[in-house]
Parts: structure tokens; sequence; C-alpha cells
């Protein structure tokens, strides 16, 4: 009676092991498949062309991307611009101030602006800046993308900003060195790999963003480097292409996916790189 | 005998409502090794803590009482002008983790925004090592991080960086209690050859380490300073039979 009471508690241990393993694995399907989809479908239409040239109106044939791509890299930068000081800043604030009231309103504040959803922060930043502006551009896209990315980096720098040990602290402190500076030149560089990961990881978050963007920075078929124009942007280009009735430009989106993805995928590397390889060691 | 290098008088410290030390006095020679010993939350730590202004960075942290620099009271002093003054070196080494052995001990100046020159730099990082003892050990590495070196190093690099701001006074917070027995051995040695030029006020719990290294001890018991006198006095026929049951091992 025993033994067969053992017996049946590790059939009930290797069960459990077993659904653990295959939901993991299960979990990487998905992945799998959208990459696998993303290369079969969209490796054929990259070549240096599409890369660099500007879409040709429908019925030509050839043209590339050059428009979405410069467009998503302006965006990002003019959001960076936007996100990263105030982003790092308030993260500085919220790990000198574990506790109290305002702390505690700030971090609400950010959870519940994490979770608002995309469109909604779109609509809000047209009704601020398009309707002010009078006209669609890059910088309303980049301010709603910079609203998306603040509470990313508000929370890496948060996080990486309180592990950081306060005997580091005391050592500056001890020296004689002002508060401002210590923050300064002693705690943030010490937690400058898990800022700047957050920051990629920021960026990687807004990079594939459309909804936002729809009534911000709206797509434009040609080249534009002026902020206060409409611009296209790798999604935006994704959902009206994959949305028009032409194979030709369904292969485009197809294309334009996989230049995304691997933009993405490869910040996300990048930034595991740098967390690894610049680690500080306390 | 010399005037004193720092007085504290009738100070007392408390967080809060609780009080963690009342009325000590207590005088630190110059050029002398002073002890501060006793029993785990006697208040030690929290007066030394007080000396260099750190203890007053803890909210509901207040102080009672003056301390005297010389002749100035620090608690009427800019708190940052005050640990420019007195050096500090802590339980746990805590080298820059950033920055290079060289940086670590210059530290003191560029994170003030002191500028000087790269070659008065050089002399003082080299001066500092030397006389931390450990310009030997770690003289073609300067650039190397100061966290690659071992705990009983670091404990020295982090000495050297106080004494780069040549201060008038050194505190040490139990700085061996996170070493092992050879560094602790090492640092001692440092301590009695530092006292030939600085100040030393070192706070330990270890009443064999206060009976090899100081010259004068004070005995701490309940944030009450119980007794204060040279160290040989003080082991050898102490007057309060709390020093007397301490020393002899029955508490603490």
């Amino acid at each position: 009676m025993a033994e067969g009471r053992i017996t049946f508690r590790i059939i009930k241990d290797v069960l459990f092991k077993a659904v653990v393993i295959l939901s993991s694995f299960i979990m990487i399907i998905p992945l799998l498949l959208i990459i696998f989809y993303i290369i079969r479908n969209g490796i054929a239409v990259i070549n240096w062309d599409f890369i660099t040239s500007l879409p040709k109106p429908m019925g030509e044939l050839g043209g590339g991307i050059a428009n979405a791509i410069v467009g998503t890299i302006m965006l990002i930068c003019n959001a960076s611009v936007l996100a990263i000081p105030i982003g790092i800043c308030a993260g500085i604030y919220l790990s000198e101030h574990k506790k109290g009231r305002i702390p505690a309103a700030v971090r609400l504040c950010m959870e519940i602006l994490q979770g608002i959803p995309s469109i909604v922060i779109g609509i809000i930043a047209y009704s601020w800046v398009v309707v002010n502006m009078g006209t669609f551009s890059a910088l309303s896209g980049a301010a709603a993308l910079a609203i998306m990315m603040l509470p990313v980096i508000v929370r890496a720098t948060e996080e990486t900003l309180k592990l950081i040990p306060e005997s580091l602290r005391e050592a500056s402190l001890a020296l004689g060195v002002p508060y401002s500076r210590t923050i300064i030149k002693v705690i943030v560089p010490a937690g400058l790999t898990g800022i700047l990961t957050g920051v990629l990881l920021g960026v990687a978050r807004i990079a594939g963003e459309t909804a936002p963007l729809l009534f911000t920075a709206f797509g434009s078929p040609f080249m534009n480097m002026n902020i206060f124009k409409p611009v296209d942007s790798l999604p935006l280009l994704i959902f009206n292409y994959a949305t028009s009735p032409y194979p030709e430009w369904h292969a485009m989106a197809w294309g334009a996916s996989f230049v995304l993805v691997v933009f993405v995928l490869g910040l996300n590397f990048f930034a595991k790189v740098i967390s690894k390889k610049w680690k500080v060691q306390f | 005998m010399e005037s004193p290098v720092l007085r504290v008088e009738n100070f007392s410290a408390h967080f809060g409502e609780i009080t963690v030390l009342s009325e000590v006095n207590l005088a630190v020679q110059h050029k002398r090794v002073t002890a501060l010993m006793g029993p785990s939350g006697c208040g030690k730590t929290t007066l030394i803590r007080c000396i260099n202004r750190m203890h007053e960075l803890i909210p509901d942290a207040g102080v009672n009482g003056k301390i005297l620099l010389h002749d100035d009271d620090l608690y009427k002093m800019n708190p940052i002008l005050v640990r420019k003054k007195i050096g500090m070196v802590f339980q746990r080494p805590n080298p820059f983790p950033t920055m290079s052995i060289y940086d670590n001990v210059i530290a003191g100046y560029t994170l003030n925004g002191i500028r000087i020159k790269k070659n008065e730099k050089d002399r003082i990082v080299e001066e500092s090592l030397q006389k931390a003892a450990l310009w030997e050990e770690v003289k073609d590495r300067l650039h190397k991080k100061g966290t690659f070196l071992s705990g009983g190093q670091q404990q020295r690099l982090c000495i050297a960086r106080a004494l780069a701001m040549n201060p008038d006074i050194l505190l040490m917070d139990e700085p061996t209690s996170a070493l092992d027995p050879k560094a602790t051995t090492h640092i001692e040695r440092l301590i009695t050859e530092l006292k030939k030029n600085v100040t030393i006020l070192l706070v330990t719990h270890n009443i064999a380490q206060a009976g090899r290294v100081s010259d004068f001890t004070a005995f701490l018991y309940l944030g009450e300073l119980v007794e204060f006198g040279t160290t040989e006095k003080l082991f050898t026929v102490p007057e309060d039979k709390r020093t007397e049951e301490y020393l002899s091992g029955k508490f603490g």
C-alpha cells in the first residue's frame, strides 16, 4: 500500500514536470511561426533597392520602403529626445523616494499610463499637437510614441537604481560630494547599463506601434525629413499595404514586416549584450 | 599635551523618539588612535556617523550637544565641508564600481569638481596608495577597475581614497568586520603605521583589536559612554564594573 502510494506520487511528479516543460515549448511556437512566416514571405522582396528606394505608384514594378525606414528612425529619435530625459529624471526621483505619498502617486500614474491603449494615446496626441499645429506631422507621432515609451524608461531606471547599494552613496557623500553630484556622477553611472537596456527596450516597444501614428504621423509616400510634416513609418506602411487589394503591395508589407522584426529583435539582442558586457560589479 | 583634534561635548543623538546616544563626552588626540568599543547596538557607529554628519541623512534623526573640530562646531558648518575634512572608511569596502583604481583614489577631487593638474593627480594617487600600503600591489594596474581587487585590497583602496583628501581625522567604522583574518592583520598593521601622520577614530566590536591598535579607548554601552581613558589603563585597571565585565567577556 505504502509503496503504491509512493509510485503514484512519483508519477504525479513526472506528469507535473512534463506539463511545465510542454507549456514552455508551446509558448515558443508562436514566435517561431511568426519568424518563419515573415522570412518565408518577406525575404523574397528584400534587396538593396527595396531598402533604398521610394514606393512606386500602383502598376509600376519595384519600389521600396526607404520613406518608411527614414520615417521610423525619425520618429524614434524624436520620441527618444522627448522621453529619455524626462523618463530618467522621473526614475531617479522614484528610486530616491521609495516611500511617501507623492512618489506613490507618481508610480500609480506610471502604471496607469502604461495600461492606456495606444490608440487612445494617438487620439490625445492628435488633439494636442495635430489640432494645434493644423497638420499631421512627425512631431505629433513622436509625441505619442514618447508617451508610450515613458513608463518603460521610468520603470527601468527606478528598478536599476534601487538595486545600487546604499554603501556606494555613502562612499560618495562621505567624501563631501554634494547630493546632486553623487546622483549624477556615482549612482547613475553605476546603473547606466540597466538604464540603457531600459531605453533600448522602450525603443523596441515603440518601433512597432501603429495605432498612435494613425492620426499623428499619418503616413506619406514621399521622402520627408521635416518633423513638421507627415512621415511614413514601417508599421503604418505595413498596415496600409496589407489592407490594400493588391498582391504586390501584400508582398511589400511582408518585406517591411521582415525589416521591422529584424530591427526589433536586433534591439532586444543588443540590449541583452549590453546588460551582460557592461555589467557593473559591486 | 597638544589640544585635542576633536571634542565631543554633552552629545546626544536620536532616531525619532528613540535615544541612541546620551550625553557623550570624548576627546580625540592628535596623531593617536582612539578606539570606540562596545557591544552591538551601543551607539558607536551612530557616534562616528554623527561626526561626519552622515547620521542626519536618515529621516527622523536628530542630535543635541556639540562636536568641535579644533575649535569649530561641526554642526554650525556646512555638512559638505565637514565631510571633506573628516574622512571615513566603512564596514564593507565600497570602491566606486565604475572607476579604475586611479580614479577611485582621486575621486574626492574629481567628484567634487576640483580641477588639479595631471602630475599633481599622479602625485596624490601614488602618495595615498603608498600611505595605504597598496602601491606596490597595484602600481602596474592603476587603470583596472577597483572592484577586481580582493576584499582587503579594496578596503585599503578605500583608505587611500579617504587619505587623498588629507583629512583632519580619519573615521573607521569596523573596517575589518568584512575581512578575513589575514587581511585584518594587514589593516591593523596599517593603522599603527598611519597614526604617525593621521588622527584615527576607530569603531570596533572586537575587544582584542582595540587593545592591539589603539592608544585611547572609549567603552560605550547602551548609548552611554561608560569609560574613556588610555587603552593601557582601561584594559588593565578599568574603573567601571561594566567595563571590567565587558572586557572579561561576561556580556557583549
